[in-house]
């Protein structure tokens, strides 16, 4: 006993024993990686793209005409060929064409061409697109030689960032991975640890709880911060994720990553002290991931929330982590225009820490 | 008989819980290079005593001192002097024996080679196995390994032997030995008193939170023999326990 008891070495072994022991457990790299990845896959393929109608053209239909060339121009409309007629019927009535075309050379010189169109009952709405995609079209075939007797639309759009699917989806998902891992890890692992006897085994060496809790910490911080820059480096480069900034924003993104981790771990310490049971913490953990999953903007904007739902949605610690994500990934936000955010998600951690010094166990 | 050095002293012990008193006023010495066993039913106090000893557990009163370090100031410098072995105690999941060495390595701040420890307890050969997945025997083994990491002055054991087939049973008693003869004093509980009579120097009979006994095993049979005792059945040269073992062999089979 010649030399003095080292704290930080103790505080260390324990945060790479627990980091060697997160990266082997299945339901913490499941739920850590697996499922944003997922669903920022499933999203960023479906992202993009707009809407479409599938347009059927009638067999025997003239193709070598200008109605038919500007339809193939048009991004919105989707051509189904080579169907035949009872196909073609068939798709119309389950309503996924939103129509049939037949276009006929007229015989006479104007009009020149005679489209004959069908919309589907079962499909108005893309019916609808189809109608007044049809006759802007004609319209501007048909008036192309013409000058406006009224007025002249002159259209123009304004150039700007494109704003994408993945840019609303990949933060969202993001702070579910941190709020996942920060709840479900924190509450499993010390609820286990306490349970197998580990830490009063722990408690027989000269480590402090502090050390403890710390080393537990610093493995589930690093762990997360790892998924986190695997998701975002994915989004990145396969899906054209906007990093305005580039390393200073995903910087940026990791520090915000911290901070709510470090509060959602809070949550996991409170389920870990009142989780009678190991099947009880899962029901606990969803009590509150789940609302926020669904109510924090995470796939939908809360915007679109109706009105008496909102105050519930500004209210949750994932919503301020999820708009501040957004704000410094899209808009190039520095940490102090997110300040707000941020001290919303502070207040939420002393209340949570609070919580937790009152009700967490260590025997 | 010199008077032997007492490493450890408890006097007067009390430890009440809110609804029982689990240990009423114990007070006993343990020697420097003895194995000293406490036994006794379950439910008598003997965990609780040791608990108290290896600082887990608020004692009611009493005064006790390790190696001269009082458990109510010292406690921390009692820790790193001692290595525990917990009846039941669980390890860190996910992590190999190896690693868990590691880790405790760190926890106690030695610097230790944990491929030496696994070969101080004859488990090299799992140095990247699961305790999980470690027979009865080698799971008590590897926690005499974690007890020894920092080179402990006394190590306490609880229930070390319980569960254990007889072959394992022996293989430990032999480890045990071995520990004390390198110079570490050993406290143990036991249910077995043919475990106590063979392996502790000294024992104390602990009955409802008192010790009612203490002394070394021959000399309480010497006692309870002059006080006229006599066994119903005349006791044979071997046991049941001496055939089991010539039949099945000395060595260890465990996996």
């Amino acid at each position: 006993m010649n030399k003095p008891y080292n704290h930080t070495t103790a505080t260390l072994a324990l945060a790479k024993a627990s980091f060697r022991s997160i990266m082997r457990s299945p339901s913490a790299v499941v739920f850590t990686l697996a499922f944003p990845l997922i669903f920022i896959l499933v999203f960023g393929f479906l992202g993009g793209g707009g809407v479409k109608v599938d347009l059927a053209v009638a067999p025997g239909s003239d193709v070598q005409n200008p109605v038919m060339q500007a339809l193939e121009n048009t991004a919105v409309i989707r051509l189904i060929k080579d169907k035949n007629n009872d196909e073609i019927q068939n798709e119309l009535e389950k309503g996924h064409y939103a129509g049939v075309i037949n276009i006929q050379k007229s015989g006479i010189e104007k009009p020149e061409y005679l489209a004959n169109v069908s919309y589907s009952a079962a499909s108005i709405d893309k019916g609808n697109i189809l109608k007044s995609v049809l006759n802007n079209l004609m319209y501007t075939l048909n008036s192309k030689d013409l000058k406006p007797a009224v007025a002249e639309i002159r259209e123009s759009t304004v150039q700007g960032r494109t704003y994408r699917t993945i840019d609303f989806i990949l933060p969202g998902q993001l702070g579910f991975s941190l709020l996942s891992t920060g709840v479900f890890g924190t509450a499993f692992v010390f609820f286990n640890l306490r349970q197998t006897l580990v830490i009063k085994r722990f408690f027989a060496t000269p480590v402090r709880r502090s050390s403890i809790i710390l080393g537990e910490g610093l493995a589930r911080i690093g762990f997360a911060l790892l998924g986190a820059v695997f998701i975002i480096v994915v989004g990145h480069f396969f899906f054209n994720f906007t990093l305005i900034h580039g390393v200073t924003t995903v910087l940026n993104m990791l520090i915000l990553s911290i901070i709510g981790l470090v509060v959602f771990m809070g949550f996991g310490f409170v389920v870990s002290g009142i989780a009678k049971s190991e099947s009880t913490i899962p029901p606990i953990s969803n009590i509150i991931t789940l609302p926020q999953f669904l109510l924090s903007g995470t796939f939908f904007s809360i915007d679109n929330f109706p009105s008496w739902l909102q105050p519930i949605s500004k209210a949750l610690p994932l919503t301020y982590l999820n708009d501040a994500m957004r704000l410094i990934a899209f808009e190039g936000a520095g940490l102090w225009d997110v300040r707000q955010q941020i001290l919303i998600m502070l207040i939420w951690g002393i209340g949570i820490y609070a919580l937790a010094v009152k009700v967490f166990k260590w025997e | 008989m010199d008077q032997p050095h007492a490493i450890i002293s408890v006097r007067n012990l009390i430890k009440n819980y809110a609804d029982f008193n689990a240990v009423k006023g114990i007070s006993f010495d343990v020697y420097n290079h003895e194995i000293f066993g406490l036994l006794g039913p379950n439910g008598a106090g003997k965990t609780t005593t040791l608990e108290i000893i290896e600082t887990l557990r608020e004692k009611t009163s009493g005064e006790i001192y390790v190696d001269g370090l009082s458990v109510d100031k010292d406690a921390n410098a009692i820790k790193r002097i001692i290595g525990v072995q917990l009846q039941a105690a669980g390890y860190y999941p996910n992590l190999n024996l190896v690693e868990l060495l590691e880790l405790f390595a760190g926890l106690y701040g030695v610097k230790v080679k944990p491929m030496e420890m696994l070969e101080k307890v004859n488990l090299q050969d799992k140095a990247k196995a699961k305790y999980k997945a470690l027979s009865g025997g080698q799971k008590q083994r590897f926690s005499i390994a974690t007890t020894l990491l920092n080179s402990p002055k006394i190590i306490f054991l609880d229930e070390p032997t319980t569960g254990l087939d007889p072959q394992a049973r022996r293989n430990l008693w032999d480890l045990i030995s071995e520990i004390r003869d390198q110079g570490t004093t050993i406290v143990l509980t036991t249910h077995y008193m043919d475990e106590a009579e063979q392996l502790c120097d000294r024992v104390a009979f602990v009955e409802s939170g008192k010790i009612i006994a203490l002394d070394s095993p021959d000399n309480l049979i010497d006692q309870l023999i002059s006080s006229g005792f006599e066994r119903k059945k005349e006791v044979k040269k071997a046991n049941l326990e001496d055939v089991f073992i010539n039949l099945t062999g000395q060595q260890w089979r465990e996996g």
